[in-house]
Order: structure tokens, then C-alpha cells, then sequence
């Protein structure tokens, strides 16, 4: 599903050029789980980053379900984001004046498709996360656990080959954070590919692989033995 | 840009930023409203000053003479100075090329006209041809006096139509009698002037005839003359100012009078006095259009404010669309469409009210100097166009910068 050979990338700090990525490579899968991990500073949200299209990298390739992701301009780039991946953030990123049924809709909107189907959809995918009750709540409205499963039936909407989370379990308590976890397990035992940035070690355990990252380079990628999140629930 | 789907995203905006969309809305319908205002007194000083000139010819000259006040050559002062039949005509000969319509008066101020039973008051005047041009009469039923009434001293009158409702209590006079001074006149004509009532208590004879009817000789009153006009309105007042001079020392030169004394010959010039108003109604326009048209810059200017913050506002929702898969043309595109709608129905809004008010309190103003206030509708729709182009000008540069936002770094948690 996604193959990456040779990756860097540097910033530009002032006069200094920050080398973040030194040369990165790493396939995943078809319905992998995968956890990225590493401190800060260690490369791993640049690499998911562009991983998922939102930066580019400077050197290597970048083969994403089969289709090289090169110079892209920002139309190719925006049509490949809605068709290939769905974002979960931190901090959920949901747009606050928008009703929670409205926010997992909007993917969809960019798909061009008609306001009806649209609903449809996204009221299944907000009943698959648990929130048929709340679709018309607006985000403020809901709790961060609530928002977050908004965050994920929207990611799950344009039904992407690939989800890419970054830090879904950081702004939320470890009770609410489990919750979330089994409900990304629940995802991926569907089949879907699936990448996790944390630096959380109990939040890594739930995945099926862990990549640890460190000043740049991959220093060790081994598969674990899955916790189911449920065990915590 | 007109799909349904992205009205709906831009009445949820709209709807779900009330007081940013009610204050750009504010600030456009106000600029609007006071350029509409401001342009309907504007052409309402130019009514009000053109009706103030629509009773006579605006480059009228007219000439008097009264007594001397000065000594010269060993002659006195207090001579009264009497213009001749002879005066009229070497005038008209010698300036014939300048003037365009040429007339003597020989007036009775107080005359009582009597039909049958019914008498009133009128100022009888003996004129030429020329004066039915020089006062802006208008016949409205038969003639004005001619050449040939004043070749045979014909005893014939033209009456205004106060004359003709007081007098003839509105029945058509033409034909009928009046008496002056007990000489009957023949009524040939009925005239009305733009100048209205004041204007038309004067009844017109022949001069020839005013002369024999008053015992005036040869004597006139006055001399009344039209300047020819150019299309320069300065060249046409410089050249009324020279023919003053002229005229001014012809007759001081043939009466032996003190080129000093400004009381014993009088030319009055109605062009220079147009001129000065009408450069002041000028002034007054492009005031109005210059406060107009800073208005609606500020509007304009406060449009692209609120744009720039809306963009900054949402710059953290555009990193989300972005990410989401919106392109950035689509970005642009909600931007633009939203301020062009603001814009768009705020200032037809402006306008409307403007509008409004004009046609409300315009028929109650009561002032010779403003007069119909309104603004053509066309000039107002225009102005809304140039206000909506101007917004989207002003929109666009924020709308621009907004595609340009990078979703990584507005999406960067702070």
C-alpha cells in the first residue's frame, strides 16, 4: 500500500538547514496497523506529514497504492488527499460552526457529490462510530471523545486506502483514549490500512507494529503482539 | 459558481457568522446610502439653480439709463439721460453680429386693462418681436406681436395667462377687446412663462404703439439683448463683457457722460450671474462627489478589512478543507462568492433605502435653490456594479492568500 525508499527531508531554520528525515525507508501493508513512535523531534509527525501529502519531501520516492507521489501541484495534491486518505488530528480539527453530521459530510462535499447521498453517508458513518444521536450537535456540544469519533467517521467517509492519525489519543484521557483505540482496532479489523503517530508506549502496544523513529532514521521496526483496547474498556 | 451546493455552504457561513456578515453589510448599504443621498441633492442643487434661471434667456443684457450724478464737461449732474428709438437701432447695427435677439421696452407699469366688466392691473409693455425670445415666452394660443404691428402701430395685445383667467375668466380672448387708458386693443396672442406668476402680470403691445398709446415719442425705457452664445461658457461671458463696454461707451460718449458714473447708464448681464452660480452648483457637485466617492472607498476598503480578518479568522477551517481534499481554486472561489454576496446585497440594500428616502422626503422639500432631488436609476446601478467589481478587487487578494495556505501549518496545533 504505501512503499518509501530513501526519504529526506530538511527545514530551513535561518542560515542552519535542519536535516529532519535521513533517509527513511518503509512499506506498509494492505490493513496494517502500524504505530509510529519516537520523542519529539525525532521526524515522526514530518514523516506522516508526507506521508500524507500536507509537505513534500526532498529526495526519495513515495509510492502510494501504487500511484508515485511526485511534484505534486496543489489541485493533484488536494484530489489525491480526498481520494487516498482520511486525517485524524490531536486536536480533532472538526470546523465548530458546522453540525457534527454536516463536518463528516465535508469530504464528500469535495468529492462533488449530491447533498442527499452525502447525508446518507455520513449518517452512517457517525452511526458506525457510535453518534447517530448527535449528528445535529455542533462540536462544542460534544465531549473530546465524541469529537474525535466525529474526526474518525469523517476520516472514514471519502473511505480512503489509508488513515492517518496523528496523536488521536493526546488530547484525551486514558479511559476515553482506550475507547477511541478499540474503535481504530474495530477499523482496521475491517481491513483498513492504518498509520498511528504517538508517543504513548500502552497506545503503540495496540497496534500490530511499532516503528520507532530517532533523529531521522528508523532505528527499529518490529511487529507486537496486538493489545486489544477492549481489555482496558 | 452557481451550483446549489456551494449557496448552501455559503448561507451556512453567512448564517453561522451573523455579526461579521451584518457589520460588512453595514458598511456597504451605509457608503451606498450615502452616495445615493448625496448625489440625489447633488442634482437636486442643479435643479433647484437651473429653475432659478428658467424664467428668461441666461445671457440676457439689459440696458437702462437714469439721471447723472456726476459733473462733466462743464455739464451738470442730475440730467436725466433718455434713450432714443435711434440708440436701439445703432446698437443693432453696430453689434448686430454678436446679438441674437434685440428688443426696446417702452413700459406703463400700472395700467388698468378693462374687459367688459371685468378690470385688473398689469404692466403693459412695448416690446419687439425679438422680446418674446429674451423672456422665454411661450405662445400658447395665437401669436406674439410681429414686424408688421409694429410698421402700422397696430393697437393689438398679447396677454399672459394670469390675464387670461383673471380677466377673460379662462374663455379664449383671441379676438376680443381690452381697453387701456380707454384705446381699445385687439388681442392676438396668450403667452405663459417658465418664470412664472410674477412674470406674467406683463401684457405685450408693439413698441411703436406703447410710444403713440403713452405719449413716449421716440423715447425708450430700456433695450433688452440676447448675446449669441458659444459653446465655451467663458468665451460667451468675456464676450458679453466686452459688448458691456462697448455699449456702455457708445452711449456715454452720445450723451456726454462721465465714463465714471456707474448710475446714469445701467447694464445689467444675466450671464455673468448664471456663471457664478452655476460654478458654485458645480463646486457643490464635486464636493458631494468627492465625499461620495470616498465613502465608498471606505466601504470598499472595509469590505477587504473584514475579508482579510474572515480569511485570518478562518485560516486554521481552510487548513482543514485543504486537507479534506478541497482544491484551491474552491477556496478562492468561497471566499470571492461570499464577500461578492455581502457585497452585492447589501449594496442593492444601500441603494434601495437611498433611493427610498430621496423619493420619500425629495417632493417635501420646500427650497428655491434644491428641486427634485433623485439620482437616475441607471447612475445607481452602476455605482452597485463598480461597488461589487471593487469588493471582489478587495476580496480577492485575501481570497488569493487564502489558497495559499498550507494545510500543515494551519493545522499546526499552537
Amino acid at each position: 500500500m504505501i512503499q518509501i525508499k530513501d526519504l529526506h527531508k530538511s527545514y530551513q531554520m535561518g542560515s542552519n538547514s535542519l536535516h529532519v528525515l535521513k533517509g527513511i525507508n518503509f512499506d506498509v501493508k494492505e490493513g496494517e496497523l502500524v504505530s509510529i513512535m519516537g520523542s519529539s523531534g525525532s521526524g515522526k509527525s514530518t514523516l506522516l506529514n508526507v506521508l500524507g501529502m500536507l509537505d513534500e519531501a526532498d529526495e526519495g520516492s513515495y509510492i502510494l497504492d501504487g500511484v508515485p507521489i511526485r511534484n505534486l501541484n496543489e489541485k493533484v495534491a488536494a484530489r489525491y488527499r480526498n481520494k487516498f486518505l482520511g486525517f485524524i488530528f490531536q486536536s480533532f480539527n472538526l470546523i465548530n460552526y458546522k453540525s457534527a453530521l454536516d463536518n463528516v459530510a465535508l469530504p464528500l462535499y469535495y468529492q462533488g457529490m449530491k447533498r442527499h447521498e452525502r447525508i446518507e453517508k455520513a449518517e452512517y458513518y457517525l452511526e458506525k462510530v457510535g453518534l447517530a444521536e448527535w449528528s445535529h450537535h455542533l462540536p462544542n456540544e460534544l465531549s473530546g471523545g465524541q469529537k474525535q469519533r466525529v474526526a474518525i467517521a469523517r476520516a472514514l467517509a471519502s473511505e480512503p486506502k489509508v488513515l492517518l492519525a496523528d496523536e488521536p489519543t493526546g488530547a484525551l484521557d486514558s479511559v476515553t483514549s482506550y475507547e477511541v483505540m478499540d474503535l481504530i482496532q474495530g477499523i482496521n479489523d475491517e481491513g483498513k490500512t492504518i498509520l498511528i503517530v504517538t508517543h504513548e508506549p500502552d497506545i503503540a502496544q495496540m497496534t500490530k507494529r511499532i516503528v520507532n523513529l530517532k533523529d531521522g532514521i528508523i532505528i527499529d521496526d518490529s511487529p507486537v503482539k496486538q493489545i486489544r483496547a477492549k481489555v482496558h474498556v | 459558481m452557481f451550483n446549489i451546493e456551494r449557496w448552501q455552504e455559503i448561507f451556512q457561513t453567512l448564517s453561522k457568522n451573523k455579526l461579521r456578515t451584518v457589520l460588512t453589510g453595514i458598511s456597504v448599504a451605509s457608503g451606498i446610502f450615502i452616495f445615493i443621498v448625496l448625489l440625489g441633492f447633488s442634482s437636486g442643487v442643479q435643479n433647484g439653480v437651473k429653475a432659478q434661471f428658467a424664467g428668461d434667456a441666461t445671457n440676457k443684457i439689459s440696458v437702462r439709463t437714469r439721471v447723472t450724478t456726476k459733473q462733466y464737461k462743464g455739464l451738470n449732474p442730475n440730467r436725466r439721460i433718455q434713450l432714443k428709438n435711434e440708440d436701439f437701432e445703432n446698437i443693432s447695427n453696430i453689434y448686430g453680429d454678436y446679438l441674437e435677439y434685440k428688443s426696446g421696452g417702452y413700459s406703463n407699469w400700472g395700467a388698468q386693462l378693462v374687459y367688459k366688466k371685468q378690470s385688473g392691473n398689469f404692466s403693459v409693455r412695448g416690446v419687439h418681436p425679438d422680446f418674446q425670445f429674451i423672456e422665454n415666452a411661450i405662445i400658447s394660443e395665437g401669436r406674439f406681436v410681429n414686424q408688421g404691428d409694429i410698421e402700422d402701430s397696430r393697437k393689438v395685445i398679447v396677454v399672459s395667462n394670469k390675464a387670461k383667467t383673471e380677466l377673460f375668466k379662462g374663455k379664449n380672448p383671441i379676438g376680443e377687446m381690452v381697453s387701456i387708458y380707454g384705446i381699445n386693443f385687439k388681442v392676438v396672442g396668450v403667452y405663459a412663462d417658465p418664470g412664472g406668476e410674477r412674470e406674467e402680470s406683463q401684457v405685450y403691445i408693439p413698441i411703436s404703439s406703447a410710444q403713440i398709446a403713452f405719449n413716449g415719442a421716440d423715447n425708450l425705457r430700456d433695450m433688452s439683448f440676447t448675446v449669441a452664445m458659444s459653446d465655451d461658457f467663458d468665451e460667451a461671458v468675456e464676450l458679453s463683457k466686452n459688448l458691456i463696454a462697448s455699449i456702455d461707451n457708445d452711449i456715454k460718449t452720445k450723451y456726454t457722460i462721465a465714463p465714471n458714473d456707474r448710475a446714469a447708464v445701467r447694464i445689467d448681464n444675466t450671464l455673468e450671474k448664471a456663471q457664478k452660480i452655476y460654478s458654485l452648483s458645480n463646486i457643490i457637485e464635486a464636493v458631494f462627489w468627492f465625499v461620495g466617492i470616498g465613502t465608498i472607498i471606505a466601504g470598499i476598503v472595509s469590505v477587504g478589512n473584514i475579508m482579510i480578518i474572515i480569511v485570518k479568522e478562518r485560516t486554521k477551517e481552510i487548513g482543514i478543507r485543504k486537507a479534506l481534499g478541497a482544491e484551491p481554486l474552491s477556496i478562492i472561489f468561497m471566499i470571492l462568492q461570499e464577500s461578492i454576496f455581502v457585497t452585492m446585497f447589501s449594496g442593492l440594500f444601500g441603494l434601495i433605502m437611498g433611493l427610498g428616502l430621496l423619493e420619500f422626503i425629495g417632493p417635501t422639500i420646500e427650497n428655491e435653490f434644491i428641486k427634485y432631488p433623485q439620482v437616475d436609476f441607471n447612475t445607481a446601478l452602476i455605482t452597485v456594479f463598480i461597488l461589487v467589481a471593487a469588493g471582489t478587487l478587495a476580496g480577492f487578494i485575501p481570497a488569493y492568500r487564502a489558497a495559499k495556505i498550507k494545510p500543515i501549518v494551519a493545522l499546526r496545533d499552537e
